[in-house]
């Protein structure tokens, strides 16, 4: 059983046919739409090698809906004339009837009727010849007897302005016998139904085959922001490290716990307008831990914990300003000043992860706000080595085990050191992180023993790759 | 953090030996430097203006160096070489000293009048001193280099360089109504008045950015000799005529500012660097400042200071077992003479005048360690035991964004900052009524404020992916800010979910699932008891009249959710329906 009974014909015309056939020409012949016997032609050609179909573009002549009245009724001009009787008609009259307006000037230019103004009662039109050809009609009746080549080249032009004729392109396919031809195709199923198992007629019907080269329909589902899975991923590796997640959710900080308590000088660089967001409202902080803060002026202005401090005048209104933390070593500073407090001193882990601003155009490179990433272990004589060691087991999961170090320089940490990976694609060393020791005259004057090192380090969220998919 | 331009022959032959780029570059790492760029004039100038412009420059091997920002003796070529050498035992550190003129001491006096503009000022002379064009150019190039990181971009401190034999002491520096100035600045062939100038450089590229230091105030300083001779209007430029050229022999040099310590650290750093070419090596002559007190210093104050460190104390901090004399070789190798003394253990240190970065015994470890090498030291790990704990806030953020993934709601990452306009006008609120954090210097209007609610983010992310097929679910789990007498800093946080769905149907149904999907999460039943959760109908400026409920939780307010107002729809440049959710998440933890 074929696929319908277009489908049935076709391919027994085929059987039949010298070399092939045309889509249009049959379609014509059975009196049934072009489409039904393309569709015809499509469901054979899914089935395999049966036919073969070539698709071919053909130009033709149609007539517009007014072109198909006009074949059949006769020209405006045409109308116009016949209805003019001997005796002759008022202009009025003549215009009122349904061709009069397109027809009249026509007819007058054809020289097929006239005008006498000088009537009793108004203009009147009478014939001029007793008859004449109506070429318009003739012409138009021949296209839609499919004979529009016998048209000259400037008679179709001069329908087409009229808007009497239109060029239509016609696809049609020019079908022939394929390699596996047989007028004796079974439709195939698509796919397995409830039916089929129910009833076991699965067992005799052919079923199309599959293409594994299409790509399969997604998943409906959401999805989390790659970033932050890679957030996801440097929480694990902390947690698994032992490391306690530290509050940074307070955005706003003031420049105290932001720059002074980390001893970075007043007129540093970073405190900067150009650098730094700070508040107009509110502009500056309410409340700021007064013993300390004197402490830390002490030891910005004159010194003191071992220091020589930086010898120059520390101003409170300053430390008040707010602004927009520009690291969440703001947060570790208020975590290490928690910690301080707690006596007697134990020691601790910390991590974040968490949004800090700097005040940058926007542009491929930078942003104004990004993720700082950021360990903290405070014990008893912590050492650079301890540093370096506790390095290379967070690179080590990450899958950085290549390292380096080099000597550098923070405001608030001494010694200080630049971590390096080997990048294997780029064939060089990148820097990966920054960390050091705190320095003595940030940790002294929060409280900390004096034995107790704390070592930090940072690095940016939006400088990390991806993670691969984890495997359960 | 200071890039030195140097050239890399000039480099090799001071150093003595010729590297090959990863040696040098590898060399540099070791010391804590970064061989930046290995470049030209040529290439420098073909990259920023073309190849046509380039065309004549000179194709000697520029490298460019990073230096550290706290190590002013690294800024110019001689200090980078000194360093080097030393580090490399192949010179000793030299000893900077202060010497007393033969003849009468050049003195420069301050008077009252610079007390409100730029109250300090010191002073030395470089005597019999030889350049080339090569050091000139280094010796200007410092300055430059001084003034645009510790002197801050001259706001701290100005330094002027003047040939002495030009002028005649002894100085006085003073300030000035600017009508009253006038003199013939550097590089310019007749005189202005200080008005003038300062009109005229406007329009200067290099010197527009000092102007605002001095502009609006009343006077203006000024330097002038024993002759009425204008040395200099700190900190804009100096004056012609005691410009110093190549056959300049005798070198007066003045640093004003208004930080003291500052202005000492910058004098100390030219004229221990330069003093190099002075006939006598390593001297500097002394010049006395008389303060509007009548009090008198001498300048350079080339001070060197004494630490003491012990040796274990290194070890310790670094984690590493040496002796105390080979840390004390290594310090010295740091250009800090160092020697055993006392039990063996003690340690004492020369700090020099070049190494005001010293100010603490961890500057002196870190020292060691440098010299020691980094890599060398042995990694350990720590014995610090803990328990780790998540903060709790994020640990039920973690929780949540997973099952809003798993709802079918994809998560968005937006930014914390944004216009006034997002979250008043567009959302139908004035900004007053927000309690917003207003940022006081934004470069654009972007970072006006900082978001107090998700939704507009999210709004702007559907606006940028309309092409996407429809239906669009997003959710933000994340911090919202709004100002908080309560809080120290005045303003805090508030963690926020969001969710948004946009269709061509609002799909209210849709995001009030979503809710009860949420509430069943956090065990939140649904009913107004005690514990429960109900929404009530509501209203808002940014929800379509009618279509609007609050969310109560727990006994309080933690939210709306509703069909988004038209208006709101069409400020966010979108078309279609859309409906949103809106809680804080802090009451479930």
């Amino acid at each position: 059983m074929a696929d319908g009974p277009v489908a049935d014909v076709l391919l027994r015309r085929l059987e039949a046919a010298d070399g092939g056939l045309d889509s249009a020409e049959l379609a014509a012949e059975l009196g049934v739409e072009h489409q039904a016997v393309v569709g015809a032609v499509k469901s054979l050609q899914a089935l395999g090698e049966i036919i073969e179909a070539e698709l071919r573009s053909t130009k033709r002549w149609e007539l517009t809906a007014e072109g198909e009245e006009i074949a059949r009724e006769g020209s405006h001009e045409a109308r116009v004339f016949r209805s003019v009787p001997p005796e002759g008609l008022a202009q009025s009259e003549l215009m009122r009837l349904p061709s009069g307006k397109v027809g009249f000037s026509k007819a007058m230019s054809n020289k097929w009727i006239r005008v006498d103004k000088s009537a009793a009662d108004g203009p009147r039109v009478f014939r001029v010849v007793d008859s004449m050809e109506d070429d318009v009609q003739r012409r138009l009746q021949l296209v839609r007897g499919g004979q529009a080549e016998k048209l000259a080249e400037k008679e179709r032009s001069e329908l087409r302005k009229r808007k009497l004729l239109t060029e239509v392109t016609l696809k049609t396919y020019w079908v022939s016998k394929g390699s596996a031809f047989s007028t004796s195709v079974s439709k195939q199923e698509a796919e397995l139904s409830p039916e089929m198992i129910s009833s076991g007629s699965w067992r005799d019907r052919p079923f199309k085959p599959y293409n594994f080269s299409a790509h399969g329909v997604l998943p409906d589902s959401g999805h989390l922001h790659p970033l932050l899975k890679v957030r996801t991923q440097f929480r694990q590796i902390f947690l698994e490290m032992g490391f306690t997640e530290m509050p940074t959710d307070n955005f706003i900080e003031s420049s105290f716990w932001n720059f002074d308590a980390l001893f970075q000088p007043q007129q540093h660089p970073a405190r900067d307008q150009h650098d730094t967001f700070f508040l107009q409202d509110p502009a500056e902080a309410l409340q700021l831990p007064m013993d300390y803060v004197h402490r830390v002026k002490r030891t910005h202005s004159q010194g003191g914990y071992g220091s020589q401090g930086y010898k120059y005048t520390w101003k409170l209104d300053e430390a008040r300003k707010n602004l927009l933390r520009t690291h969440t070593t703001a947060a570790s500073a208020r975590a290490l000043y928690r910690l301080a407090r707690k006596k007697p001193f134990t020691p601790i882990k910390y991590f974040s992860i968490d949004r800090v601003f700097r005040n940058e155009t926007l542009d491929a490179t930078h942003l104004a706000e990004f993720h700082q990433i950021e360990g903290v272990v405070a014990d008893h004589g912590l050492t650079l080595g301890h540093l370096m060691g506790v390095l290379r087991e967070f690179f080590t999961k990450l899958g950085i085990t290549q390292l380096r170090f080099k000597p550098a320089y923070n405001p608030y940490t001494e010694p200080s050191m630049e971590v390096f990976s080997y990048h294997q694609g780029l064939k060089k060393w990148v820097e990966v992180g920054n960390s050091g020791l705190f320095r003595p005259e940030m940790l002294l004057p929060m409280g900390l023993p004096e034995n107790v090192s704390v070592i930090a380090w940072g690095l940016s969220l939006e400088r990390q790759r991806e993670p691969p998919v984890p495997r359960p | 953090m200071p890039t030195v331009s140097v050239k890399r022959d000039l480099l090799f032959k001071a150093l003595g030996r010729t590297y090959t780029d990863e040696e040098f570059d590898e060399l540099c790492f070791e010391f804590g430097l970064e061989l930046d760029e290995i470049t030209s004039e040529k290439e420098i100038i073909s990259k920023e203006q073309g190849d046509k412009k380039a065309e004549g420059a000179s194709d000697v091997v520029l490298y460019k160096i990073d230096v550290p920002a706290n190590r002013y003796d690294l800024l110019c070529l001689e200090g980078l070489v000194r360093g080097l050498q030393v580090f490399k035992e192949r010179i000793k550190a030299p000893l900077y000293k202060r010497v007393m003129p033969n003849g009468e001491i050049q003195k420069l006096i301050i008077t009252e009048e610079t007390a409100k503009i730029r109250p300090y000022a010191v002073a030395a002379v470089l005597r019999n001193i030889k350049f080339t064009k090569d050091r000139y150019d280094s010796f200007i190039e410092l300055q430059e280099k001084l003034h645009q990181n510790i002197c801050r971009k001259r706001a701290l401190v100005a330094i002027g360089a003047h040939d002495l034999d030009s002028l005649s002491g002894p100085f006085t520096f003073t300030a000035k109504r600017p009508s009253d100035i006038k003199f013939k600045p550097l590089s310019k062939t007749k005189e202005y008045t200080a008005c003038e100038l300062m009109n005229i450089y406007k329009t200067d590229n290099h010197l527009k950015h000092y102007l605002h230091i001095i502009e609006n105030k009343p006077l203006y300083p000024v330097i002038y000799d024993s002759n009425g001779v204008i040395l200099s209007m700190p900190p804009i430029i100096n004056g012609n005529h005691s410009k110093i050229t190549l056959n300049t022999r005798n070198v007066f040099i003045e640093c004003t500012g208004t930080d003291f310590t500052k202005a000492k650290i910058v004098l100390d750093i030219i004229v221990t660097m330069f003093s190099e070419y002075c006939e006598n090596q390593f001297t500097v002559e002394a010049a006395e400042v008389v303060f509007p007190n009548g009090k008198s210093y001498t300048f350079p104050e080339l001070a060197y200071r004494k630490e003491m460190v012990r040796a274990d104390l290194i070890n310790k901090k670094v984690g590493i077992r040496e002796t105390p004399e080979n840390l004390a070789k290594l310090l010295t190798r740091m250009c800090l003479k160092s020697e055993v003394i006392g039990d063996g253990n003690q340690i004492e240190i020369e700090i020099p005048p070049t190494r005001a970065d010293i100010i603490h015994a961890c500057d002196i470890v870190e020292d060691a360690a440098i010299a020691y090498g980094y890599n060398n030291i042995q990694m350990t790990l720590p014995k610090t035991y803990t328990i780790a704990n998540q903060f709790p806030l994020n640990k039920l953020t973690e929780l949540l964004r997973h099952d809003m993934a798993a709802a079918g709601f994809t998560e968005a990452l937006t930014f914390a900052l944004c216009s006034q306009e997002d979250i008043a006008d567009k959302l139908g609120v004035d900004i007053s009524a927000t309690k917003a954090v207003h940022i006081s210097n934004p470069k654009t209007a972007e970072f006006q404020v900082a978001r107090t609610t998700l939704l507009p983010g999210l709004l702007k992310t559907i606006a940028a992916n309309r092409k996407m097929p429809l239906p669009l679910k997003l959710f933000e789990i994340s911090d919202i800010v709004v100002k908080d007498s309560s809080r120290d800093v005045g303003a805090r946080n508030y963690r926020h979910l969001c969710a948004v769905y946009y269709n061509k149907n609002p799909g209210f149904e849709i995001i009030h699932g979503l809710l009860d999907r949420i509430m069943q999460l956090l065990d939140v039943p649904p009913g107004e008891k005690k514990g429960g959760y109900v929404i009530k109908a509501s209203e808002g400026p940014a929800f379509f009249p009618g279509r609007c409920a609050e969310v109560f939780a727990r006994g309080q307010s933690i939210g709306k959710l509703g069909v988004l107002h038209p208006d709101v729809i069409t400020k966010f440049e979108l078309t279609m329906p859309c409906s949103s959710l809106e809680i804080n998440i802090e009451p479930f933890l």
